[in-house]
């Protein structure tokens, strides 16, 4: 699934994301919500407007959850266990969202590490958070 | 207007004569653009490296989805990331189609008029599945947002992104 090059390419570029986690899961929402406004109907009880201190924290949260799995790709579906229970059992979020976040969250890469998010390290980041979303979706049904 | 011209026009099924201030059907299914999203089309368009954004949209597409290649057997090889990147018919290829987009952008009130023919020519000639176009817009809001950092703001790229759906819908028009 993925190869050698591929894992170092996530490793290597998480651990430039680390300490930005906040910041980047922050405008990764608000891209999303920008750019895909029908996205907000999930957050109907969070303040959403640009900047906002539930954004940040929300973003920083998603980011991390992502981090936690970046560094041991072989063992995603444990790590993710529970969050694949959260989503399909209490938030039930429509799958088409992730790939939405996903694109949001390769926007928010490119923008940042310009030099480092080479064509290749977006087609393993690509696949990883396709992997991460699949994962989510689960146990939808 | 009476009884008698609404039978008339409608019988012989024209379009009823609607006083001037009404929207024409035209009108009515154009594209509406906020100014906000025509200058923030217009002010990236202004400072694109036309040829880069091209060459790194495309170089995207190959590398990231790479069944896309099935449209390139005759570009030389398109094998690996690092071919495709040297590859100057890619090179070529993605200017060629990003300099199209600057028609849109002068014509973004009639987007689908001004891309009737390259949509027949996507269709009948190119065999491309639509679902091309979207990743293309896609991997062209990513090659954006390297080029410009921070001025590629959350808004800015609401309005590209509509653009390119308004693009990728009109590329889909003549297809069957």
């Amino acid at each position: 699934m993925y190869s050698a090059t591929e894992k170092a390419l996530i490793a290597s570029i998480w651990e430039k994301v680390t300490p930005h986690t906040e910041q980047w899961g922050g405008e990764a929402l608000e891209r999303l919500f920008a750019v895909f406004p029908q996205t907000k109907i999930y957050f109907k009880h969070v303040d959403t407007s640009p900047g906002s201190a539930a954004i940040r924290t929300h973003g920083d949260k998603v980011m991390k959850a992502i981090g936690s799995t970046a560094g041991d790709l072989d063992n995603m579906l444990t790590t993710l266990s529970s969050l694949s229970n959260l989503h399909a059992y209490n938030l039930m979020v429509d799958p088409v969202n992730f790939k939405l976040l996903s694109h949001c969250i390769l926007v928010v890469l490119a923008n940042h590490l310009p030099s480092e998010f080479t064509p290749e390290a977006h087609l393993a980041f690509d696949k990883f958070l396709a992997s991460v979303a699949a994962i989510l979706s689960q146990k939808y049904r | 207007m009476g009884m008698a011209e609404v039978m008339d026009t409608s019988i012989f099924g024209l379009l009823p004569q609607l006083p001037n201030d009404q929207p024409t059907n035209q009108t009515l299914t154009m594209v509406h653009w906020t100014d906000e999203e025509r200058q923030a089309i217009t002010s990236i368009w202004a400072e694109v490296n036309v040829e880069e954004a091209g060459h790194q949209a495309l170089t995207r597409v190959l590398v990231v989805y790479p069944w896309t290649q099935r449209y390139f057997s005759t570009f030389g090889n398109v094998s690996n990331a690092t071919a495709i990147a040297g590859n100057h018919m890619v090179r070529a290829h993605g200017k060629r189609v990003v300099v199209a987009l600057g028609d849109a952008i002068k014509n973004l009130d009639n987007v689908k008029a001004t891309y009737a023919k390259l949509s027949e020519l996507h269709s009948e000639k190119l065999h491309v599945d639509p679902e091309n176009f979207r990743l293309l817009g896609e991997t062209l809001i990513i090659s954006l947002a390297a080029q410009f950092g921070a001025a590629f703001t959350p808004d800015i790229q609401a309005a590209w992104q509509k653009l390119m759906a308004v693009v990728t819908a009109a590329l889909s028009k003549q297809y069957y």
